[in-house]
C-alpha cells in the first residue's frame, strides 16, 4: 500500500470515537424499537388520547415553527447585516432561551402572564393552560434556534447583490424582498424545520405553562411523561418511537435543503 | 465627472489607522480612469463610498457637479459592477437587467425593449432566460455590465471586473469596456490591482497607496 493510501492512526482513533458515539445511539434506538411489539405500538398510537396528542403536536409545532420563522427572518437579517451599539449584547441575549433550562422558561412564562401586561394579553387571547399556551411555550425556545439558523444563512449570503440592488434604485426593503429573501428560501425552510423539530420535543415549559391535561393540552412529549408516571412503559415507548420517526423525517428534510444548522 | 475632496475613512474601533486619508482627485466627464493599488489599499472602500454604500468619515463626493455625499445609492446616477458581478442568484439574466428599470417604475414594454438593447450591446442576448448558475465568469461580467448600463448612469464604477476571468476573456472584456465607454460617453472609474489591466485601459491612471492618491498620470 502506498504511503498516501495508508490510514494514519490519528484518523483511525477519531473514526473509532465517532463510531462509538453513533453506535451507542443506534443501540439505544434499537433497544427502544424492540422493547414492544409492532401490534402493541399500533394499538397505542391508534388510541383516542394519542391520536389527539399527535394531532395537537402537529398543529402546535406547525404554528410555532411559522411564528419562529416570521421572527427569525427579520431578526437574523438584522443581526447578520448591521453592527450597532450593543450588538454583542443583543446577540448573546438572543441565545438565552437556548441555554436556559426549559422548566425555567415555563416558570418565566407563567409569572409574566400574571403581571399587568401579561393579563392584558390574556384578556385578548387566553394562553395559560390552553392550546395557545402550548404554542407560546414551544415558540419562545424554538424561535431562538430559528434565529440562529437564519443568521447563519444570511452570514453565508454575500451582501454584494443587495448593494448592487441599492445602486439600481431599490430601497433596502426592496433589495431584501427581491434579492435576499428569494436566495434564502431553503434557509428559511431549514430554520422552520429546526423550530418544528425543537417544538416537537419541547416538554418543560409546556408542562409548567400549559399543563398536561388529557385531550386538552396533551402533546406527544406530555403523553410519554404521563404514561411513564403511571408505569405504562409500552405506551411511553410507542409514543417515543413515533417521535423518533417524525424527528428523522424532519432531519432528512433539513439535510435535503443543503443548509448547515 | 467625478470629484472627491479630502475623503477620509477610518474603520470603527480604537487606534485604527485610516484606510483613506484625505483623498482628492477628479475624473473629467466621459473619461476612462483606472485606479490602481495593492490589495488592502482602500480601493474597494473608496468605490463603496462613491456608490453610497459606506459613509465617509469626512470629505465630499461630487458627481457631475452635484454633491452626492449624503444621497442614497440609487439617487447618485451611478452604475456599479463588483468583482464577481454579484448577480442576483434567483433571477434570470432578463430579470437581472430589467431590475433597475423595474425599481424605477419604467413601463413593461419599455423595459422589454431596453433589456434587449442592453443585452445585445454586451453580447448576452442568447442568455436572457438563463439563471446565473452555470454562466461563465466572462458572461457574468457582461450581464453585470448590461444591468448597470441599462439605467443610463452618468458614471460607471468597476471594481476589479476582470479579476475572476482568464486572460482570453479579459481581452474580450477590455474591448467591450472601451467600446461601451465610447458609445455611451460615460465617465468610468475602473479599480484594479493588475498593471496589465491598467495598461490596456484608461486615459487617466491614479495610484492609491497608504490611503492617499500618490500619482496621477494622463489627461493632463
Amino acid at each position: 500500500m502506498s504511503p498516501v493510501r495508508r490510514l494514519s492512526p490519528f484518523w483511525i482513533v477519531l473514526g473509532v470515537i465517532a463510531a462509538g458515539y453513533l453506535g451507542f445511539w443506534f443501540a439505544m434506538l434499537a433497544a427502544t424499537a424492540t422493547y414492544t411489539s409492532p401490534r402493541e405500538v399500533m394499538e397505542v398510537l391508534l388510541s383516542r388520547e394519542i391520536r389527539y396528542a399527535t394531532l395537537l403536536s402537529l398543529v402546535t409545532c406547525t404554528a410555532s415553527a411559522l411564528l419562529s420563522a416570521a421572527i427569525a427572518v427579520p431578526v437574523g437579517y438584522l443581526m447578520s447585516r448591521r453592527r450597532f451599539p450593543g450588538h454583542s449584547f443583543v446577540d448573546a441575549a438572543l441565545d438565552i432561551p437556548i441555554v436556559l433550562p426549559p422548566m425555567v422558561v415555563g416558570i418565566c412564562l407563567l409569572i409574566f402572564f400574571q403581571t399587568r401586561a401579561g393579563g392584558l394579553i390574556e384578556q385578548v387571547i387566553p394562553l395559560t393552560y390552553t392550546v395557545g399556551g402550548v404554542i407560546i411555550a414551544q415558540f419562545v425556545i424554538a424561535a431562538a434556534f430559528a434565529i440562529r439558523t437564519m443568521r447563519n444563512v444570511f452570514d453565508h449570503l454575500s451582501p454584494r447583490p443587495e448593494q448592487v440592488a441599492l445602486t439600481l434604485g431599490a430601497t433596502p426593503s426592496q433589495a431584501f424582498r427581491h434579492v435576499t429573501l428569494p436566495a434564502a428560501r431553503s434557509g428559511i425552510f431549514a430554520a422552520a424545520s429546526v423550530a418544528w423539530a425543537r417544538s416537537l420535543g419541547e416538554f418543560g415549559p409546556i408542562l409548567v405553562f400549559a399543563g398536561a391535561t388529557r385531550m386538552k393540552t396533551e402533546v406527544l412529549p406530555t403523553s410519554v411523561w404521563l404514561a411513564w408516571s403511571v408505569g405504562e412503559l409500552e405506551q411511553g415507548v410507542a409514543v417515543s418511537l413515533l417521535m423518533i420517526a417524525i424527528s428523522m423525517i424532519v432531519l432528512v428534510a433539513v439535510k435535503l435543503t443543503g443548509e448547515r444548522v | 465627472m467625478i470629484r472627491l475632496e479630502n475623503l477620509s475613512w477610518t474603520p470603527p474601533g480604537k487606534n485604527r489607522a485610516p484606510i483613506l486619508d484625505r483623498v482628492s482627485f477628479e475624473v473629467p466627464s466621459a473619461a476612462y480612469a483606472v485606479l490602481m493599488g495593492r490589495t488592502g489599499s482602500g480601493k474597494t472602500t473608496l468605490l463603496e463610498i462613491l456608490c453610497g454604500l459606506r459613509s465617509p468619515g469626512s470629505g465630499t463626493v461630487r458627481i457631475d457637479g452635484r454633491e452626492v455625499t449624503d444621497l442614497p445609492p440609487g439617487e447618485r446616477g451611478i452604475g456599479y459592477v463588483p468583482q464577481d458581478g454579484a448577480l442576483f442568484p434567483t433571477l434570470t439574466v432578463r430579470e437581472q437587467i430589467a431590475f433597475g428599470l423595474r425599481m424605477r417604475g419604467v413601463a413593461a414594454d419599455e423595459i422589454a425593449t431596453r433589456v434587449l438593447e442592453a443585452a445585445e450591446g454586451v453580447g448576452v442576448s442568447a442568455l436572457l432566460d438563463r439563471l446565473p448558475t452555470g454562466l461563465s465568469g466572462g458572461e457574468r461580467q457582461r450581464v453585470a455590465l448590461a444591468r448597470a448600463l441599462v439605467v443610463k448612469p452618468s458614471v460607471l464604477l468597476l471594481d476589479e471586473p476582470l479579476a475572476s476571468v482568464d486572460e482570453e476573456t479579459q481581452d474580450g472584456l477590455i474591448d467591450l469596456l472601451q467600446r461601451t465607454q465610447r458609445e455611451h460617453r460615460i465617465t468610468v472609474l475602473h479599480v484594479t490591482h493588475s498593471r496589465r489591466e491598467a495598461e490596456g485601459l484608461g486615459e487617466l491612471h491614479l495610484r492609491l497607496e497608504g490611503g492617499r492618491v500618490l500619482s496621477r498620470t494622463g489627461l493632463t
